[in-house]
């Protein structure tokens, strides 16, 4: 071996080493770079009014209350649907399919549709509920929503149960505790923040999401606490706000922008730090 | 179902309040699989109109015409696999970087923060992309990128007719970028969680023979990983082509075909989202549907590739797929 050709492979080497890092610089300088424009527009537009009134009509002041509240119904309907399904599917998955041919199937399954594409889901909605009731409503976008959670909590349920050690299973099947007793009372407990980390999880997921609403809840422009119209919801104001020509409109949909991103990221970090603090006690 | 119960409990009393439980849970799993053959199923159906008025022109035809009534849907197919084939080119290499950066050279204490900052690209909503792509990256794009494109890039052979353009910074290739943001993270994550699980005497051997890191990467580690690094690049492609508000906010909702990447362009998702709820007429709205149905069936055939690739991966808690 020559000098020049260890020479070239070391340069060769420095060459890969600082693109790795210049890739990670990369990868962060969009994180900041996103962040920043969130942060810089939205923070200028949050005002008191923001929770106190109406998404306005065009070219006037308003606020975000009613999205604000159709955003929180339909996320906690969606919870309410999809955490109970999810979960059972996932104890299916976990404790009592955990060697059938059904569980293999449904977990692999479940993880295609954890990436499909959500627009497809509010289509399927659409079809499903909102042609047969004939209007668009607050039901139909929980649901659209509820449909997106379930294979979040169907994995992180499944995954919570699995790192329960067997033996807390064989001490209780040696007392003669029934199979769902010991699932429901014994398994459950000792999963149970690991089942909440996942919706958690599950929630910071849907709360973001727009393309399913857009033909499941619409949008309203009014104030309703009735889910069975057009409810007004966070992520399609924003969209519609964001696209619209006006100023106004403009500014609110960033202090939605902004207000969007600090949930979801805050219930990512608060959910990392469970996390971490419960690996380590 | 045959799920497994211990003899001696089929016998005790609470035999029954076990099936009723497991059947139970298991008509939750069956609920999975159907609410998913039912997504393809209506969707099949809904599209059934186009289907049958168009044929095969329904994929090849870039005619849009809703005020004739024409549906071709090239031109939406071609910005999808465009803008997709955009992102991988970007995340790929950057995605490995990080990965490499991750498991071989930063210092210990920063890769957890530097992993969960990665992490982070995943959680932030797409309609926040978008609108940082409207308002912030597609005029950066057409100030400052596009034109020098275009002035450099844009007489070379092959490649300079898809980067000669109006510099009017919405189109594929901002949209392909902001796609390539998007998927940084998946393919990253399981980039960084199977490099570290290369063995490390195989890695070792290869330092003792002399080898530099970039050897250990290209001759241990990559080959190594091959079948989930491929995975990962199929999960990548899954999220990239169902991607829908990122990629509505800049890609410009044009019908036209371009051979330029500077153009505007449409999506099968962007698409639907921008006319769904305009759609006047039967055919139009089933021609939507179609596209959908397109679209889902391609993304699952892509995704449980990945899946199968990545089978092997052991699956790390809190991270979905």
């Amino acid at each position: 071996m020559t000098g020049s050709r260890v020479l070239q492979r070391k340069v060769v080497d420095a060459v890969a080493l600082v693109f790795a890092g210049a890739a990670t610089l990369f990868g962060l300088f969009w994180l900041f770079w996103i962040l920043w424009t969130t942060l810089q527009n939205g923070i200028g537009a949050l005002n008191p009014a923001l929770f106190t009134q109406m998404t306005p009509p065009p070219g006037s002041e308003g606020g975000l209350l009613n999205a604000f509240y159709g955003s929180a119904m339909m996320i906690l309907l969606a919870v309410a649907i999809g955490a109970p399904v999810g979960l059972a599917a996932g104890t299916y998955l976990a404790e009592h399919g955990r060697y059938t041919r059904l569980g293999a199937v449904v977990s692999f399954l479940n993880d295609v549709l954890l990436s499909a594409p959500s627009i497809v889901i509010g289509l399927f909605v659409y079809e499903m509920v909102v042609a047969s009731m004939g209007h668009f409503s607050g039901y139909a976008g929980a649901l659209a929503l509820a449909m997106i959670l379930l294979p979040v909590i169907v994995r992180t349920s499944d995954e919570a149960l699995r790192i329960v050690p067997d033996q807390m299973r064989e001490a209780a099947f040696a007392l003669g505790i029934p199979r769902w007793k010991v699932t429901s009372q014994i398994l459950f407990k000792a999963a149970l923040s690991a089942i909440v980390t996942g919706v958690l999880l599950g929630i910071a997921r849907i709360a973001g999401e727009t393309a399913p609403l857009l033909f499941t809840a619409l949008s309203n422009q009014f104030w309703t606490s009735s889910l069975n119209e057009p409810l007004a919801n966070l992520p399609v104001v924003i969209f519609q706000y964001a696209m619209s020509p006006y100023d106004e409109w403009h500014e609110l949909a960033w202090a939605g922008a902004f207000m969007l991103t600090l949930f979801v990221l805050g219930l990512n970090i608060a959910v990392r730090l469970i996390v971490r603090r419960r690996k380590r006690s | 179902m045959t799920a497994y119960v211990p003899a001696e409990m089929k016998r005790s009393r609470s035999a029954g309040a076990d099936r009723t439980f497991t059947l139970f849970t298991a008509g939750a799993a069956w609920l999975v699989l159907v609410l998913l053959g039912a997504t393809a199923l209506s969707m099949a159906w809904g599209g059934r109109l186009a289907f049958q008025t168009f044929g095969l022109d329904f994929i090849i035809s870039p005619e849009w015409d809703a005020v004739q009534g024409k549906f071709g849907a090239l031109v939406p197919i071609y910005g999808t696999l465009a803008t997709s084939a955009i992102a991988l080119v970007i995340a790929f290499p950057v995605s490995i970087g990080i990965a490499l950066f991750l498991t071989e050279i930063a210092p210990r204490w920063s890769r957890g923060p530097i992993g969960i900052a990665v992490e982070l690209l995943a959680a932030i909503p797409s309609i926040i992309y978008g609108m940082w792509g409207l308002f912030v990256f597609a005029p950066f794009m057409g100030a400052n990128v596009e034109p020098w494109l275009t002035e450099h890039v844009g007489d070379w052979p092959i490649l300079g007719p898809l980067f000669n353009g109006p510099p009017i910074g919405i189109g594929m290739l901002t949209a392909g970028i902001v796609l390539g943001i998007m998927i940084i993270p998946f393919i990253a994550a399981v980039a960084r969680d199977v490099f570290a699980e290369v063995p490390a005497p195989l890695k070792e051997a290869a330092v003792a023979l002399g080898s530099t890191r970039w050897e250990v990467l290209t001759k241990v580690t990559l080959p190594y990983t091959r079948s989930a690094i491929i995975g990962a690049i199929f999960l990548g492609l899954g999220r990239a082509l169902g991607e829908t508000m990122a990629v509505t906010f800049v890609l410009g909702n044009a019908h036209d075909l371009s051979v330029s990447l500077l153009m505007p362009s449409n999506s099968i998702a962007a698409a639907i989202a921008n006319e769904f709820t305009e759609a006047d007429s039967e055919l139009y709205r089933s021609s939507l549907i179609a596209l959908a149905f397109l679209l889902f069936v391609v993304t699952l055939i892509v995704l449980s590739f990945a899946k199968l690739l990545l089978v092997r991966l052991k699956r790390i808690h809190g991270r979905t797929l």
